[in-house]
């Protein structure tokens, strides 16, 4: 009996560790220098499918382009490294229902991705899988229908639950960038509203350049934005529906208003207000339309940005006697300074988690994206330029978009602008391709939840 | 000695190269210290003129709105001439260099138009008759990457609105 137990007992042993083989997990709160091996298959669909979508949309095949926006964002995230097409052994549809994982081991891959699309009563039905290749085990199957002109959101929709699966943190694929777009000689720059998906993709132009535009930002509800108008030679902050188009001015405000942004919940405008030499903080509430002061100092406080509980809020004050970041309850009171190294501070934005405040610095001629504790402390320069400014978190606090500008030569030539990404770890810096010069971006909310 | 002649030949030949190429030194850097003293441009270049002797604009330090003598002087020309010409309302416009964030020069030129409003006030313009905008680093005057053409952007300028 005690040999039956005692055998049992080594049969249970030898077992054991294989079965608990940890699923897949990628660390994003590191710098990736190995990123995970993957493959994303295309997805699956029929020929007759293929032929219609061909017809409503355009494009060949439309499971292979799906896949395509999956691999572009999983790589651009750093964390992962998807594998070439050419290596894979399995047809799409034979992968989707059951991957031969030795196969998949075999070109390396350490997870992969399947699916199938169908075009049925007008609209696009997708399925899609994840799979650990060395456990040999599903991790995830989700299936979702949308509009066939929505294709590409169904790409970056995979993307973010892919992500969310690996690294346990919501993604941020299925967003978009608003910014200014630019052209023209410095001293008479066109600027205009843009806004894109955060693949550079879908690009449209959402006022025509007659007048000066600038620092758009989203109403996390992501129907609206508030931005800078110089219409009619005022410059004031104005709200855009952005399927409507319809413009309006936030108050009757006296003087120049500027700095816009929305409070958490979207139901409040954050701004500054000049007036005789003197900026000061307001806020506007877009229902009743009342107006509170919320700083009332002779110095310059501009740039406010809420918590995300709506409880605080960050601003950029010159009160000390140069630009430093402050933060004060969103009632005004308790103002404290937070910023208090070398140099100039600028821009301050609270991350969506809550955790951190990112920044521009300015110090001995070179511009700094950096990011601090909400209290000052554990401040970290991420990236250092001739010039560049305004970070915007995405949505999940991991990744910092902002934009640079070059030097003029001695001709006056050589100057662009352009948006630049990277993440909170301070790697995988990267240019954020737009079909302009570009300037001023902010990240809307995740599209879908 | 033929021998120390020579050196003191070649020693007083180095000697005079290093005054001229000195000399040479102190004329180009006067050239642009000439033009800002003080961070503050002092230069011409980009003026204009509301009327004979009238400068249009004054200029200021890095993320100043403290007007300098100079300045001051500029206003006081152009009050007289408001004052000459009552019927004339001005817009001031301010502005900032590029080598700061863009929201804070928005502001920092409104801080400076006001500066130059509120002289323009003391010598007897009423306010109503300047208004006051901001372009921050929008509108520079000069698209160069060099303090130079910074000091020439850090400007408040009037401008005849009728």
């Amino acid at each position: 009996m005690k040999n039956k137990i005692r055998l049992l007992f080594a049969i249970l042993l030898i077992l054991f560790p294989f079965k608990s083989l940890a699923l897949i997990e990628v660390d994003i709160t590191r710098g990736n220098l190995s990123p995970l091996p993957l493959a994303v298959s295309s997805l699956s669909s029929s020929e007759n499918d293929k032929e219609a979508l061909q017809k409503e949309l355009d494009i060949k095949d439309i499971g292979l382009e799906i896949s395509k926006i999956v691999e572009n964002n999983l790589k651009k995230s750093g964390l992962f490294n998807p594998l070439s097409k050419d290596a894979f052994l399995q047809k799409p549809d034979i992968a989707h229902l059951k991957p031969r994982f030795e196969d998949w081991a075999l070109i390396k891959a350490q997870a992969l991705i399947t699916g199938k699309v169908n075009f049925q009563d007008e609209k696009l039905r997708v399925e899609f899988r994840l799979w650990d290749v060395l456990a040999g085990k599903e991790m995830l199957a989700l299936a979702f229908t949308t509009v066939p002109k929505n294709w590409r959101r169904v790409g970056h929709i995979i993307s973010d639950k892919v992500y969310k699966r690996l690294t346990g943190e919501k993604g941020y694929f299925d967003t978009r960038i608003i910014y200014v777009s630019e052209k023209g000689p410095k001293t008479q720059r066109i600027k205009k509203l843009a806004i894109m998906d955060q693949d550079g993709f879908n690009t449209k132009y959402l006022t025509l350049g007659n007048e000066l535009v600038l620092t758009p930002r989203f109403n996390p509800t992501n129907q609206m934005v508030t931005y800078l108008s110089y219409f009619k030679n005022l410059p004031r902050v104005y709200l855009l529906d952005i399927e409507t188009g319809m413009q309006e001015v936030v108050g009757d405000f006296p003087g120049m208003t500027f700095a816009p942004r929305f409070s958490p919940d979207g139901k409040k405008i954050i701004m500054s207000f000049a007036m005789d030499g003197n900026s000061d903080i307001y806020t506007m509430d877009l229902e009743n339309r009342i107006v509170e002061r919320i700083t009332n100092h002779p110095s310059i406080d501009t740039s406010p940005s809420y918590s995300p509980d709506g409880k605080y809020i960050t601003f950029n004050s010159d009160r000390s006697g140069y630009q430093q970041i402050y933060v004060m309850k969103s009632d005004g009171t308790k103002v404290k300074r937070i910023s208090f190294g070398k140099g100039l501070y600028g821009t301050p934005v609270w991350s969506p988690r809550g955790d951190l405040i990112a920044f521009t610095k300015l110090h001995k001629g070179k511009f700094y994206i950096g990011v601090m504790r909400t209290n000052g402390k554990g401040e970290r320069l991420l990236t250092e330029n001739y010039y560049q400014e305004a970070p915007s978190w995405s949505p999940n606090g991991r990744v910092l978009i902002f934009y640079r500008e070059t030097k003029t030569d001695s001709k006056g030539e050589g100057f662009s602008a352009k948006l630049w990404s990277i993440d909170l770890t301070g790697y995988n810096e990267r240019l954020v391709e737009t079909e302009t010069d570009a300037s001023d971006p902010s990240w809307s909310s995740l599209l879908s939840n | 000695m033929k021998f120390s002649k020579n050196y003191k030949n070649i020693f007083l030949a180095m000697f005079l190269s290093f005054l001229l190429s000195a000399c040479a030194t102190q004329t180009s850097t006067k050239k642009i210290d000439s033009q800002i003293q003080g961070d503050v441009y002092t230069g011409t270049d980009t003026v204009e003129y509301l009327a004979d002797g009238v400068p249009d604009r004054v200029f200021f330090a890095t993320n100043e709105s403290v007007l300098t003598t100079a300045s001051r002087e500029t206003l006081r020309k152009q009050a007289a001439w408001l004052r000459k010409n009552p019927d004339v309302t001005v817009v001031l416009e301010g502005h900032a260099d590029e080598r700061g964030t863009r929201e804070y020069n928005l502001a920092l030129g409104e801080r400076r138009a006001n500066a130059a409003k509120d002289y323009l006030m003391t010598y007897g313009i009423s306010s109503s008759r300047a208004s006051v905008i901001s372009y921050g680093k929008e509108r520079p005057v000069d698209s160069g990457s060099n303090p130079l053409a910074w000091s020439k952007n850090r400007r408040s300028v009037t401008v005849k609105a009728n």
